[in-house]
């Protein structure tokens, strides 16, 4: 007997149980562990569906950066109580769950009903790969098919950067966001970081580097080194940066300056906006990716850090 | 019932459950955990329609995964955005919540960590 | 090499398309790195390049009587992206870039960096935000894939909100907040529908997408969950719990920013969806809808407006109702009769006028707010002989909204009730009637205490500039009353391609 059905059926069914321990649970923080805990067998679900790319993206950000915000700012939420919400009464929860029921089962019966054969674009992108030189399809993809939309995308993260900071009072404004971790971090925390992050920073750059044509990209290993930068802070080995540093300014715009950049230059050099001349795509491709990495590591740190809280140093 | 079906109804299920969460939970944090699984949902429902489309030698179909790594930064994004105004707003009145008129109870000055 | 079919080949001028993206793009960027005063000038430096963009674009549907269109990277869709501008899109293009830069001429004096300090925290974040929210709308107004345009929906959400509570106060904070949620629920079930349409076939291209369409259950849902997400972002009843508090909490410009356009992206996206990606769906149900939700919406807004003590939050109220008049365009445009031609041009002339006229009378309040130290209606007497300009703007702006000629709102409502009367619907009819006269009522509300005898102390008198930036908007939102029946057939221009796609 095959056992794979047996598991996935089994992976479903934890997933959908989590995922109600995460809408039902009496305290915030429990349901942010068990959050946490359904990133994690998502990754596995987009394993069983041969996306290895969202898994490792879906572990890094989805789950783990995620998690780590959530986490942080659960605890500041707990620590001082305050006027609990009022809960909402029966009349309401019937309608929001037949609601919600209606819309689940729409969308399930929509999904026994996809068409076969499946459209699909798969024969288009094996067509253009060749010309960008890359062995990913999801790189070329995010890179060069529908590029455009990925350098939106980063100016969307500039954009949560610059409204998470906007709610800062106006005191704090150019000073450093609140310390991530605890005053005093134990010493096995600070072990780890010191054995941990060194492997951590290469292990980032080597899944962005191998993205090109294994799974991998500048998001995961982003995500990576983002991951290993918040490690760092939580065990107060450094603070998080001022927030009008010049440097950290320049890191943030990084990856989109050049993606825009370099897509307004390909009307000169290929003949169109965001093209790539023959023969160069995949290493005008890494060059773009190497800055989006950075920016990358940069954004989701800061993002988590939050808004400014002291005042700036004269 | 294979596993890209199965995975379709698991998102559906979870937009359910996160369209309820979001609905029913008063307080502002656990709307942004349901709207983080309404969020899961969609992306699996690419997912599968991205597993339904393997050809030409690739076990999937890479646009829709391309679709929901985009999608997945942008959630966490939005995510963050969401926290620093929930923290933003207990700060200011020591509550957290979206009952309208929040009592204007000021916390620690500066609110200094640990 | 597949051959480029002919609806999807690029056309001379694309070029322009993308340029109008990523000015403001890299606005953003340099704004955010130079920082300081830099943001300000970046800001006002490029409003007068994009609106040229915006103008030659124009110029170029005009004199082709086609849409310009290009494909990103020379790849067209299905796995490229497309820019494709139609004559609505020009029209929006040339609004959002007057628009903007009025607000941005207005702000000078509430945003500008204090002297002595290298940055300060809310100019920074004003004119980053206002070049966001317009990079977005250029985005909404000319995009061609469904992807893209919600990921242009997510700038503008992140772009929008954190204007809302830029003052830093509690309320506004809670106003933020809810926007928020309610943006992100629209962004996430119009990403859902998107995913069914892709499963269904194999491409998020607008016009691939008009092609394939045909009515099935996969089809009705992304229908279903794309409208109400984009629904609840353009706060139309009863999804429109958050407009109010919102756009009365945001500071003055970024209320006329709010108000003129942001909520104009999604209402425009609804009807890029409607008319452009789903015609081959049948029957008139789901329009008939919109527009009841919209009829509702009208009779809902303005008399809530009536009640409101404050005039920002009657001009927000206010905003509700007249977001109702855009959603008739549903249910008098679509199908294939001969009033939908009235029906088309009356409801994009209600979101030109409207978006000039509701930015002009955020500004003229926040004049009035800032020069009394109060915005409470009741005690305005005397206003009208302390700043004349200002409250005459305010006047001006009331004009359209009532639906008065001569003015772009006359304009518009005129040509729906002309085509309610030609399709029989009369309810329409009598719903516009009712809405110009409760709207001829708060409008009263407002200028009748302003121009009473009184004496009122000016904290400080309003700056002529900034009258003069009000009165503008508000005279266009006139001039467009006059628009010559050439403006209306600019605005067919696109149309006839997306009708033609039916099977």
């Amino acid at each position: 007997m095959n056992l794979l059905p047996v598991l996935d059926l089994g992976l479903a069914i934890l997933v959908l149980a989590v995922a109600g321990w995460t809408i039902a649970a009496r305290e915030a923080f429990g349901a942010v562990v068990g959050y946490v805990a359904y990133g994690l067998l998502l990754s596995i679900v987009w394993v069983r569906l041969y996306a290895p790319d969202v898994a490792l993206t879906e572990a890094a950000i989805g789950s783990g950066v995620t998690g780590v915000l959530l986490v942080t700012s659960g605890a500041r939420l707990r620590r001082a109580g305050g006027v609990e919400a009022a809960a909402p009464g029966l009349s309401q929860r019937v309608l929001a769950a037949a609601l919600a029921v209606l819309v689940a089962a729409a969308l399930a019966a929509v999904v026994l009903m996809l068409p076969e054969p499946p459209p699909t674009l798969a024969p288009e992108a094996r067509e253009g790969l060749a010309a960008t030189g890359l062995g990913n399809p999801v790189t070329a993809v995010l890179i060069a098919y529908r590029s455009f939309d990925t350098m939106l995308e980063k100016v969307v993260l500039l954009l949560a950067v610059v409204g998470v900071w906007s709610v800062a009072s106006d005191r704090f404004w150019g000073g450093a966001p609140a310390p991530l971790g605890r005053a005093r971090p134990q010493g096995a925390l600070i072990f780890l970081d010191q054995a941990l992050v060194p492997l951590g920073i290469l292990v980032g750059i080597h899944i962005f580097w191998v993205g090109a044509d294994e799974p991998g990209g500048a998001f995961q290993g982003g995500a990576i080194l983002a991951a290993m930068w918040m490690i760092v802070m939580i065990a107060r080995l450094t603070g998080p940066p001022r927030v009008g540093a010049r440097w950290l300014r320049l890191a943030l715009i990084a990856g989109p300056a050049v993606f825009l950049a370099v897509g307004l230059a390909g009307l000169g050099i290929a003949g169109n906006f965001f093209a790539y001349p023959a023969g160069f795509a995949k290493p005008i491709i890494l060059f773009i990716e190497a800055f989006m990495v950075l920016t990358i590591a940069v954004t989701l740190p800061m993002l988590v850090a939050g808004p400014p809280r002291r005042s700036p140093e004269p | 019932m294979n596993a890209s079906t199965l995975a379709g109804l698991v998102g559906a299920g979870l937009v359910g459950l996160g369209l309820y969460g979001l609905i029913v939970n008063p307080q502002p944090l656990r709307k942004i955990l349901a709207f983080n699984l309404i969020g899961s949902g969609v992306f699996l429902m690419f997912g599968i329609v991205a597993r339904r489309g393997a050809a030409a030698g690739f076990p999937f179909d890479p646009v829709p995964q391309a679709m929901v790594i985009t999608g997945i930064v942008v959630a966490f994004a939005a995510s963050a955005l969401s926290v620093a105004l929930i923290l933003r707003l207990y700060e200011e009145t020591g509550t957290a919540t979206l009952d309208s008129d929040p009592a204007a109870k000021p916390p620690d000055d500066g609110a200094r960590d640990t | 090499m597949i051959e480029t079919p002919p609806a999807l080949a690029a056309t001379a001028g694309g070029s322009l398309l993308v340029l109008a993206i990523l000015l403001p793009c890299a606005g953003i960027l340099l704004s955010f790195a130079l920082g300081g005063r830099f943001a300000e000038r970046i800001a006002l430096g490029l409003t007068p390049i994009g609106l040229a963009i915006a103008l030659a674009v124009s110029v170029l549907v005009w004199r082709s009587g086609a849409p310009v269109v290009t494909n990103i990277a020379g790849l067209p869709p299905p796995l490229g992206i497309a820019l494709r501008a139609d004559g609505i899109s020009c029209v929006m293009l040339v609004t959002a870039a007057l628009v903007i830069a009025g607000a941005a001429l207005y702000a000078r004096a509430s945003f500008a960096t204090p002297a002595g300090v290298s940055e300060a925290r809310a100019p920074l974040a004003f004119w980053i935000m206002l070049q966001a929210i317009w990079a977005a709308l250029t985005i909404l107004f000319v995009g061609g894939d469904l992807f893209n345009l919600y990921v242009a929906l997510e700038l503008l959400t992140f772009a929008a909100v954190p204007l809302v509570c830029l003052a830093g106060k509690p309320e506004t904070l809670v106003a933020a907040l809810r926007y928020l949620l309610f943006a992100l629920f629209g962004s996430v079930f119009c990403l859902l529908g998107a995913a069914l349409l892709y499963g269904a076939y194999g491409t998020l291209d607008i016009v691939l997408l008009a092609e394939r369409v045909r009515p099935q259950p996969a089809v009705w849902l992304a229908a279903g969950l794309m409208t109400a997400g984009l629904l609840a972002k353009t706060a139309l009843f009863p999804l429109h719990l958050w407009l109010p508090p919102a756009h009365a909490g945001a500071p003055p410009a970024a209320s006329a920013v709010l108000s003129g356009l942001v909520v104009k992206g999604s209402f425009f996206l609804t009807v890029r969806l409607w008319f452009s990606v789903l015609p081959a769906l049948p029957g008139g149900a789901a329009e008939a809808a919109l527009g009841t939700l919209g009829a509702a919406a009208i009779l809902f807004g303005s008399v809530l407006a009536l009640r409101q003590p404050r005039l920002k939050l009657l001009i927000a109220y206010s905003t509700l109702a007249q977001i109702g008049y855009l959603f008739l365009i549903f249910p008098l445009a679509s199908g294939a009769h001969p009033w939908i031609a009235d029906g088309w041009g009356g409801g994009i002339m209600q979101t030109l006028s409207h978006a000039f006229a509701k930015a002009a009378m955020f500004m003229a309040a926040g004049l009035l707010a800032e020069s009394l130290g109060h915005d409470r209606i009741a005690e305005f007497a005397g206003a009208g002989r302390a700043m004349p300009a200002t409250v005459f703007a305010l006047g001006l702006g009331g004009l359209s909204l009532m639906g008065l000629p001569p003015s772009g709102g006359f304009a518009a409502k005129w040509m729906l009730l002309r085509a309610s009367v030609a399709a029989g619907h009369w309810v329409w009819a009598v719903v516009m009637l009712a809405g110009g006269l409760l709207a001829a009522g708060y409008v009263y509300r407002i200028l009748a205490p302003a121009l009473s005898d009184g004496v009122v102390v000016l904290k400080s008198p309003p700056q002529r500039s900034r009258e003069g930036v009000a009165l503008a908007l508000a005279l266009v939102a006139v001039a467009l009353g006059f628009a010559p029946q050439s403006f209306f057939d600019f605005l067919q221009i696109g149309r006839a391609a997306a009708t033609a796609a039916l099977p």
